[in-house]
């Protein structure tokens, strides 16, 4: 069993070594054509690097779906070391475990990834570096497939950091662009500075537990001290809130829309950002023995969840209304798991996966045909590409959460858990937060309806705003989305299996009005006159929901420009003092060195004499001192 | 005849040949100055040869030796002065100073020009680097 969860892992990762050093060359035995030659040019399966991408992660789907279905079969936890790494005090086992969570957000990660990869097939097809790509997309699923299965917290992090780098490197595809490397930049610098917080609560939460190991890191967090467990789940949190972009740390994720879209549907939807909520359901014990981490949790997830959501509101631009829609639908997520839902959490998490993929990539089904991200540019799209429209209907419905497709299910879940903590007071948080996380459910709810209904009218609806051919793009493209609606449309029935995720009538009712509530403002405001954003009914607000809150320029002039003039300060007192002072040494010893030279003037006759007096001065002292 | 004589005339020769190497101006006379200097030394070989009455007379030999030198010695010195002659129209020693090291502050080299201009002052505060992947 362990062996078959490190076995879903290994491919990918050979497959990323393979792809970067030969993936080419393969395309070249195959006869196929090179990568950078027009799309369309060249049969997939002639496509080196494309081949070396997808077969690698076909298997691990397999076997992970194998994995699945054995602990579906025999629930319980399996954990096996492969070795034990003697560090002089706590020991690092490396190790993996299995048990229910891991096996089926494994299979989530392996589905993403194998949509993702098929889809850059034909999305990338004309690129260059098409085959450092795919190599990057399979070290990302290994890392990621690293980071669910791992059974130790430092191999968690291994996987953790090298998603970090992988993202870096995805969004900052295309490097040529200022905005792409300044928002790879900008990704790296933000979950780099949550990743320090994330490491520091590792080492407490290791050294307090004495051990790395997860599963008796959760079964021992009841013993731990109040302040251990408090300080190590709020440091994690900082890592969480990092990779998962809430709301201190959430600014890297709109700009991360610069890499190709591919990359954000792998990005958002299964490995980088699933992460964060992942490891805190894996290590959900030490989060239930301290109350304050999980109190800050409600709250960053509720700012996250209403900010991220009016901003999504506002935005222009198809594929920044999703990433804003990210951050609050995975604030649903910690907001799910702040009020104690933990199995609600991790649905909403599957489901979440499920749709998101599914909008990103039929969003860049959309780019790819209209050439230009903006919504402005869209508009009627509905007619000539219709698996297109239809595919992209179930995910935003899911989205929104219209029953019955799968994201109503799995948000109804959490409010519900919130309503019943904030009704009946919570086992696990206070009623305040509880309470708090219950209006901001609610106020979600109705927001997400809002952009949802927004982004959907404006790109299919009305008339045609550009001069492209409107149909539906390469079948490959097509037929992965297609693929995709259907989990995206039916998962929600696997959770009426567990009693807490069943819908109840009470909760869903007042959901699915405040459903309405919003979808119903949105297209009113966008029938007064389809040409038009239907974000003009915000009136002075659209500027700072589009802004999102002016957070970056916040941040530009707390910290940005703080620092740049530290370092220009560093570096004028490296040039004045530093330099200066070495230098000055140097001339200085040159002036004193000047002082005797005066003697060395160039004429012979001078050095003779100089010469002939020091002999007759030595033979004259030998002479009278003998 | 005593042996003080010849000395006493070869130290007085090498005194001369020293003071006008040390003293002459003209290139010239320098190099006459060491003729008489070699010559001193050659005085001195063969007094202390016939002093000592030498039968392989190494003195003398050796003196042969010296002659065939300071011929050969001449010849390049001339050589060497005739040449300063052309290229710069006169034979001072005490302006010849091509051997002088110049002045530290009269011209920068190359070398230094960076850092010359660097400390010159008022230099302006770097741009920051954007980095890039």
């Amino acid at each position: 069993m362990i062996w078959l969860a490190s076995f879903v892992a290994l491919p990918p990762f050979l497959a990323a070594f393979a792809g970067m050093l030969s993936g080419p060359s393969l395309t070249r035995l195959l006869r196929g054509a090179p990568a950078g030659s027009p799309p369309g040019a060249g049969s997939p399966l002639r496509n080196g690097p494309a081949l070396i991408a997808c077969a690698p992660v076909a298997v691990s789907l397999v076997l992970s779906a194998i994995v699945a279905v054995a602990v579906w079969r025999d629930p319980g936890t399996r954990t096996g070391a492969l070795t034990l790494v003697d560090t002089g005090s706590v020991p690092i086992s490396v190790g993996l475990q299995v048990d229910g969570l891991a096996a089926v957000v494994g299979l989530m990660v392996c589905c993403v990834a194998l949509a993702v990869q098929v889809f850059s097939v034909a999305y990338m097809s004309g690129d260059r570096r098409y085959s450092s790509y795919a190599a990057f997309i399979s070290l990302f699923t290994s890392a990621m497939l690293l980071v669910v299965y791992s059974g130790d917290l430092i191999v968690l992090y291994v996987g953790w950091e090298v998603m970090g780098i992988c993202s870096y490197f995805l969004i900052g595809h295309h490097w040529e662009e200022r905005s792409s490397s300044r928002a790879a930049v900008k990704a790296f610098l933000v979950t780099r500075l949550g990743d320090v917080g994330f490491l520091l609560g590792v080492i407490v939460l290791g050294v307090g537990a004495g051990t790395f190991q997860i599963d008796r890191i959760v079964r021992t967090a009841g013993d731990l001290p109040q302040s251990t467990a408090t300080a190590a789940a709020l440091l994690l949190l900082a890592g969480v809130a990092g990779k998962s972009a809430q709301f201190p740390l959430h600014t890297w994720l709109p700009d991360a829309m610069a890499g190709p879209t591919p990359i954000s549907a792998l990005i958002h939807a299964a490995t980088m950002v699933a992460a964060g909520i992942y490891v805190v359901a894996r290590l959900y014990g030490v989060f239930l023995a301290a109350p304050t981490a999980l109190a800050v949790l409600g709250v960053v997830a509720v700012v996250s969840m209403v900010g991220s959501a009016c901003a999504a509101l506002a935005q222009d631009d198809l594929k920044r209304v999703l990433a804003y829609s990210t951050i609050s639908q995975l604030a649903v997520m910690a907001a799910g798991l702040a009020v104690g839902a933990e199995s609600a959490a991790v649905f909403h998490l599957l489901t979440h996966a499920a749709f998101k993929a599914l909008l990103f990539l039929a969003a860049g089904c959309v780019i790819v045909t209209a050439g230009s991200n903006m919504l402005a540019h869209y508009g009627g799209l509905r007619r000539g590409m219709p698996l297109t429209f239809w595919s992209m209907t179930v995910g935003f419905a899911a989205l929104a959460g219209v029953p019955p497709f799968s994201g109503w299910f799995s948000k109804d879940a959490v409010i519900e858990a919130a309503q019943h903590a904030a009704l009946h007071g919570g086992e696990v948080t206070s009623g305040g937060i509880a309470w708090l996380v219950y209006v901001g459910l609610l106020v979600t709810v109705v927001l997400t309806a809002a952009y949802a209904m927004r982004a959907w009218l404006m790109t299919f609806f009305g008339e045609r705003r550009g001069t492209y051919e409107v149909r539906d793009p390469a079948r490959i493209l097509t037929w992965t989305v297609v693929a995709l609606a259907v989990p995206a449309a039916i998962l929600g029935f696997f959770g009426l299996g567990a009693p807490e995720l069943r819908p109840q009538l009470g909760a869903s009712l007042l959901s699915v009005l405040l459903l309405a509530v919003g979808a119903g403002g949105a297209f009113l405001a966008w029938n007064r006159d389809p040409a038009l954003d239907p974000a003009r009914a915000l009136g002075p607000v659209r500027t700072v929901f589009a802004r999102a809150f002016f957070v970056d320029e916040l941040y530009a002039v707390v910290i940005v420009r703080p620092v740049q003039a530290l370092a220009r300060h560093v570096v004028q007192f490296d040039q004045r003092r530093v330099d200066a002072t070495v230098l000055g040494t140097g001339r200085a010893a040159a002036r004193l060195g000047g002082l005797v030279r005066f003697v060395q003037n160039g004429n012979p006759q001078t050095y003779l004499t100089g010469l002939l007096a020091g002999v007759a001065l030595i033979a004259a002292a030998v002479v009278i001192f003998q | 005849m005593h042996l003080a004589y010849p000395t006493v005339v070869a130290a007085l020769l090498f005194s001369v040949g020293v003071y006008g190497v040390l003293a002459r101006r003209n290139a010239i006379l320098v190099l006459m100055s060491v003729e008489l200097m070699l010559n001193a030394v050659n005085l001195n070989l063969v007094t202390f040869d016939v002093w000592y009455r030498d039968r392989l007379h190494g003195g003398q030999v050796l003196t042969l030796f010296t002659i065939v030198i300071a011929a050969a010695e001449i010849g390049l010195g001339l050589a060497i002065v005739l040449l300063v002659f052309r290229n710069r129209q006169m034979i001072d020693v005490d302006r010849l100073r091509a051997l002088a090291e110049e002045a530290p502050d009269a011209a920068p080299r190359p070398a230094e020009g960076g850092t010359a201009d660097r400390e010159a002052g008022a230099e302006p505060a770097p741009e920051p680097e954007e980095a890039s992947p």
